[in-house]
């Protein structure tokens, strides 16, 4: 077992033991003698003692070797599913944007099962330092191939060496991101001798800092050596880092825009908002007209409105019912509205259901409609036989060109679609409806239902066509002798 | 205040932002989209965060981290993005941390179609991913109770440390209805003793799913189910619609009930003497309840609908011991269960 007290001295960030792990060598790593992982962990547990950042830091421990990196660090900790640490990191940091959150992974976590997360997450920016450590193999799990694996490399699972046309090339994660808008830095370094660690040293302080001063994104690739699953003697393995590696992996800065960034351009700071307030925010401060709606004077039929509306999309359907559904609640009574939604309503056709009763109401599904509007032909045909008895069936002659065969029902029809075009705008058909109905049916009163406008209606320069629409249908509805 | 006519989905949003939720994170999905949209609305206007993530595993990944941070936070999404949830699920159940999740289920399987469905009761209720897990499961059938339960879920997933599912389907989400909204809540609870807030008093905390020695992975799981059993005895939740004195049985949840509310009525105007319970926890389960109903010596049928294959009716089976005959009627791939098919069922029953 390396003792990191050994190679160098074990700065505060670390804990004095590793009452973490569950074995009886708790002064010790669980990391294999001349691992890579032990070196940039201390590196990054000086620059966070260095800083002084130990109670705002949390560490992200990945799936690896690195699973317990919590073992070490005197921070907060998480540990986290394989490759997802940058969607973690994300969570944190959104909302808690004054930590210092550190996302620590393998090749096989960050680059295979995380690729989408780690290109996404630096892609967005997010104002967090990753330490991506390449060892060109998956060493937890006992030698695999790792997208870094490089050519010719014989791993568990590419026993006769990797090959470009089989498993494709060693993935250049720094080159890949650097290509990225977003990252404010990203440098890959070693950690073979005393000068590649000064510089990599340098990297890992550069790359806190930079979330430090709310910068941005930054990833410090660290070449690493893994002599366990390369099979080879520490020493070695250093070796193959320097005459191997580096030839797929040139060390140095592929992206440094700090200094082009304004110290906190990147933080995203959260605006506090009283709660008194969530109510107005929510716009459920509003008013509107309400009055206590009496079915006596409604015709028997019309006394539980169960009203389907069928048409084109782009007719106005789903507003006509929202005002009707609107306009009853405003009455004091439930309500329900329905639409039929997705491909359905690309196809062309839209339909929706409402309820309007002085009862709670079970199913909203209007299967024997006792109001039909149909606002084109096809609605006409596949509807006309499902309307109750007795039932109202408005339609716009505009668009139906044949007449409906029901001799058991009441039938009014409504030009709507000329007499909006009339009154200013083909929108307002379905106004021209809603006033036929309010004529026919009695029920709900007209004064709410402009008022419902207010709160159903998007466009308001509409809103006075709309009240003109309302009063020509309940006219022509009140002069129409059938 | 006045109600607002709101679709279930606006609702979740409306009442997750009264429950003192944070964050939302999301990636979109019909029929769940319009959850996203009223989060992308309101959330930022509350100074909260909305972000869409990349996929739905980052997306609960997300919410790992918000909560492992002692935020209220949630996501919403359907089936195939449910799916993708499940591993952040199961990691988030392990680690103890309160999540809300909403699932307006469509039909099924693989891309399926965006119909309104129950065909996921399994997955959610029963698990889906990996471990010795539950999750809390709220079933709502109204606009009303898209607003009340999603802020329940938050309480609950807090009280107990647990993610908590919202389980609604796409009708109940496109649904308008009359809502009226509460105030909003004033206090939330304390989570330093946990969660890794990213300051000193916090700084011990480890969120974590992680136990390598198996005595000590199974004294979590221990825990857990203790748990468990803690819901299963505080927190069972259902509606007695005419129960008193029936003899049919009708059992259903979410939109399903609906159809059933009717079906009952017509039932009873025939002169079946019908009732139903519904679940509004669908785990914990109202088992208990259930199996008083199949004892009763009044009782003659139970009549389980879904818009599924029968996956509660497990559930009911299990609870009911073999008592009393449990009928079951479903309908699949998107197909809403109408009053009349319903009340034929009662009437079977009732033979
Ligand atoms: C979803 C999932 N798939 C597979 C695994 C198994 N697994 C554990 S560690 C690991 C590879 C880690 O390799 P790398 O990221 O290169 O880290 P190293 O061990 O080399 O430091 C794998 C595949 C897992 N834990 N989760
Ligand atoms: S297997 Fe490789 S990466 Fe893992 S601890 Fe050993 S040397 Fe380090």
């Amino acid at each position: 077992m390396a003792q990191l007290k050994d190679v160098l001295k074990k700065p505060s960030s670390f804990y004095d033991e590793f009452l973490r792990k569950p074995d009886n060598y708790q002064q010790d790593t669980h990391y294999c003698p001349g691992c890579g992982h032990g070196i940039l962990h201390k590196l990054i547990a000086e620059a966070i003692e260095d800083f002084g950042i130990k109670d705002r830091t949390i560490m992200i421990s990945p799936v690896g070797c690195s699973v317990f990196v919590y073992y070490y660090f005197d921070t907060g900790n998480f540990q986290v599913a394989h490759g997802r640490a940058p969607a973690v990191a994300t969570g944190i940091k959104r909302t808690h944007p004054d930590a210092i959150v550190i996302s620590y992974q393998g090749d096989g976590d960050l680059a295979a099962i995380g690729g989408n997360n780690i290109l996404q997450a630096a892609n967005r920016g997010e104002n967090i330092t990753v330490f991506f450590v390449n060892n060109a193999i998956y060493g937890m799990t006992g030698g695999q191939m790792a997208p870094t694996t490089l050519l010719g490399q014989k791993t568990m699972t590419s026993p006769y060496g990797r090959k470009a046309t089989w498993e494709g090339y060693p993935m250049k994660v720094s080159e890949l991101l650097s290509t990225l808008e977003a990252p404010a830095y990203v440098e890959r370094i070693a950690l073979t001798n005393g000068k590649n660690l000064m510089k990599a040293r340098k990297a890992v302080r550069k790359a806190i800092q930079a979330q430090i001063d709310g910068k941005g994104f930054s990833l410090v690739e660290t070449l690493s050596m893994c002599p366990s699953a390369w099979r080879m003697t520490p020493v070695d393995a250093k070796k193959w880092v320097e005459e191997a590696m580096m030839k797929t992996f040139p060390l140095g800065v592929y992206k440094d825009v700090l200094d082009e960034r304004e110290v906190g351009s990147w933080h995203r700071a959260l605006e506090t908002v009283p709660i008194e307030k969530y109510h107005e925010i929510l716009g459920l401060a509003h008013e509107g007209m309400e009055v206590e709606g009496d079915v006596e004077s409604v015709p028997k039929i019309f006394r539980n409105p169960k009203v389907l509306i069928a048409g084109f999309g782009g007719q106005g359907i789903l507003l006509l019912g929202q005002t009707l559904a609107e306009t009853g609640m405003r009455h004091g009574w439930n309500s329900t509205w329905i639409p039929s939604y997705g491909p359905e309503m690309r196809g062309g056709t839209a339909n929706c259901h409402v309820k309007i009763s002085s009862d709670p109401i079970g199913s909203p599904v209007v299967s024997e409609p006792n109001i039909l509007i149909a606002m084109n032909k096809p609605s006409l045909e596949r509807f006309e036989k499902d309307l109750a008895p007795g039932g109202l069936l408005i339609y716009n002659t505009s668009m139906i060109d044949i007449k409906p065969t029901r001799t058991d029902i009441e039938i009014l029809p409504l030009p709507a679609t000329e007499m909006a075009d009339e009154i200013g705008s083909l929108r307002v058909a379905n106004m021209v409806i809603i006033g036929a109905v309010l004529e026919k049916t009695k029920i709900l009163q007209k004064d709410v239902v402009l008022d419902s406008l207010n709160a159903v209606v998007k466009h308001k320069k509409f809103i006075p066509m709309n009240s003109d629409a309302i009063n020509k249908g309940m006219e022509y509805a009140r002069n129409y002798k059938g | 205040m006045a109600k607002e006519l709101i679709k279930g989905n606006e609702a979740v949003i409306k009442g997750a932002l009264l429950a003192g939720c944070d964050a939302y994170f999301g990636y979109p999905i019909t029929p769940a989209s319009e959850i996203a949209h009223a989060a992308a609305k309101y959330f930022p206007l509350a100074g909260k965060v909305f972000l869409q993530a990349e996929s739905e595993i980052a997306a609960i990944q997300m919410c790992y981290g918000a909560a492992g941070g002692g935020v209220r936070v949630m996501t919403a999404s359907s089936g195939p993005g449910i799916s993708l949830k499940m591993e952040g699920i199961s990691y988030s159940a392990g680690s103890e941390l309160p999540i809300v999740i909403v699932d307006v289920m469509r039909g099924g399987p693989g891309l399926g179609n965006i119909a309104p469905s129950q065909a996921d009761y399994n997955q959610i209720v029963k698990g889906g991913g990996h471990g010795n897990y539950k999750l809390l499961v709220l079933a709502p059938n109204s606009a009303q109770e898209m607003c009340d339960l999603t802020m329940l879920a938050f309480e609950l997933a807090d009280k107990y440390r647990n993610p908590t599912v919202v389980l609604t389907d796409g009708f109940n989400g496109q649904m308008m209805e009359p809502v009226e909204f509460p105030e909003p809540v004033k206090k939330k609870p304390d989570k330093t003793d946990w969660a890794a807030m990213g300051d000193a008093k916090t700084r011990k905390n480890l969120i974590n799913s992680i136990y390598l020695d198996p005595e000590e992975m199974e004294e979590h799981n221990v825990h857990l189910q203790e748990k468990y059993k803690k819901m299963e005895q505080n927190e069972v939740r259902y509606e007695d619609y005419k129960l008193d004195g029936a003899e049919i049985i009708g059992i259903a949840y979410g939109t399903t009930s609906r159809v059933m509310y009717t079906a009952v009525d017509e039932a009873r105007k025939k002169g079946i003497n019908a009732g139903m319970l519904r679940p509004i926890t669908l785990f914990p389960f109202p088992k208990v309840k259930i199996r008083e109903l199949a004892e009763s010596s009044k009782v003659k049928a139970f009549l389980v609908s879904e818009m599924s294959n029968g996956q509660m009716v497990d559930d009911v089976r299990l609870a009911v011991e073999g008592k009393k005959p449990v009928n079951f009627f479903g309908r699949m791939g998107g197909v809403v269960p109408t009053v009349s098919e319903l009340l034929e069922q009662f009437e079977k029953a009732a033979k």
